[in-house]
């Protein structure tokens, strides 16, 4: 086993108990955390991936301002003691068990059992620079349209929390 | 030696755990971060093939950022909903949210 195996394997082990570490705790803030866990998890396997930038992406946009934003929401909306805001449902926590179980068990006997055209070598090019053009190059329409997407959204988004006044 | 299909495999694991988030989970807030879960699952696959099947453009990565920003955009939404129906509720279990159920 060399070097990039542990690291890989290192990495998924923090992703995926960070993952169960939101569907498992009780306490909603604990969960909260495990997800900022989960996103470091994935952030350091896009590095792994040699995706350098979007793994700054994701430590920031996610790791930084999505878990805030939803530790600052869970703050606003705590109504009841803390030890059972994440329970599960009674009956569903069943259905949906299974449910999760027959997808990956068949997602993942279908990815095993695929062969898949596998390009050598390592990404030696710079990969920054190639964002950078196909984002105001190619794709200049889908990078203007979520520059909008976003400001909308945090526009309605304050709206939608303040409450409308009656005029 | 780990390959393409590991970091498929591991993808998919997540996106398990986050459907099952969705579907068991009672508080509202708890749903979407289980569905910023599975999103981050499915940034993972296109990082993953980008990498290892179409290595010479960086399209799978643009792809990844975009979604990116629609998660940003729908949890800060979904957040406010949330927070505008505890107003009226006083409540975030979505057993509480019946309001349109058949």
């Amino acid at each position: 086993m060399n070097m990039n195996d542990l690291v890989f394997m290192i990495l998924g082990l923090i992703t995926l108990l960070g993952a169960l570490g939101v569907v498992a705790f009780k306490n909603i803030v604990h969960a909260a955390l495990a997800l900022v866990v989960s996103f470091l998890g994935v952030a350091g396997l896009y590095f792994q991936l040699q995706a350098e930038f979007l793994g700054l992406v994701q430590v920031m946009v996610y790791a930084g301002a999505i878990s805030v934003l939803v530790i600052f929401a869970i703050m606003l909306v705590m109504d009841r003691d803390p030890e059972t805001t994440n329970l599960s449902h009674k009956v569903n926590r069943w259905w949906g068990g299974l449910i999760a179980l027959l997808f990956a068990a068949l997602i993942g006997a279908s990815i095993w059992e695929s062969q898949f055209t596998i390009q050598a070598g390592n990404v030696s090019v710079d990969r920054m620079g190639q964002i950078a053009e196909l984002l105001l190059g190619d794709y200049v329409v889908a990078f203007e349209v979520a520059a909008i997407l976003l400001l909308v959204a945090v526009v309605g988004a304050i709206i939608l929390a303040k409450g409308a006044k009656d005029q | 030696m780990i390959g393409f299909q590991h970091y498929l495999l591991l993808a998919t694991i997540l996106f398990a755990i986050g459907i099952y988030g969705v579907l068991s989970k009672r508080n509202a807030v708890a749903v979407l971060m289980s569905v910023e879960l599975m999103l981050n699952s499915v940034n993972l696959n296109f990082v993953a093939i980008n990498r290892y099947i179409v290595t010479d453009q960086a399209v799978g990565q643009l792809f990844a950022l975009i979604v990116i920003v629609v998660a940003a955009a729908e949890v800060a939404v979904g957040l406010a909903l949330i927070i505008s129906i505890f107003r009226q509720r006083k409540s975030v279990s979505l057993n509480d949210f019946n309001l349109l159920k058949w």
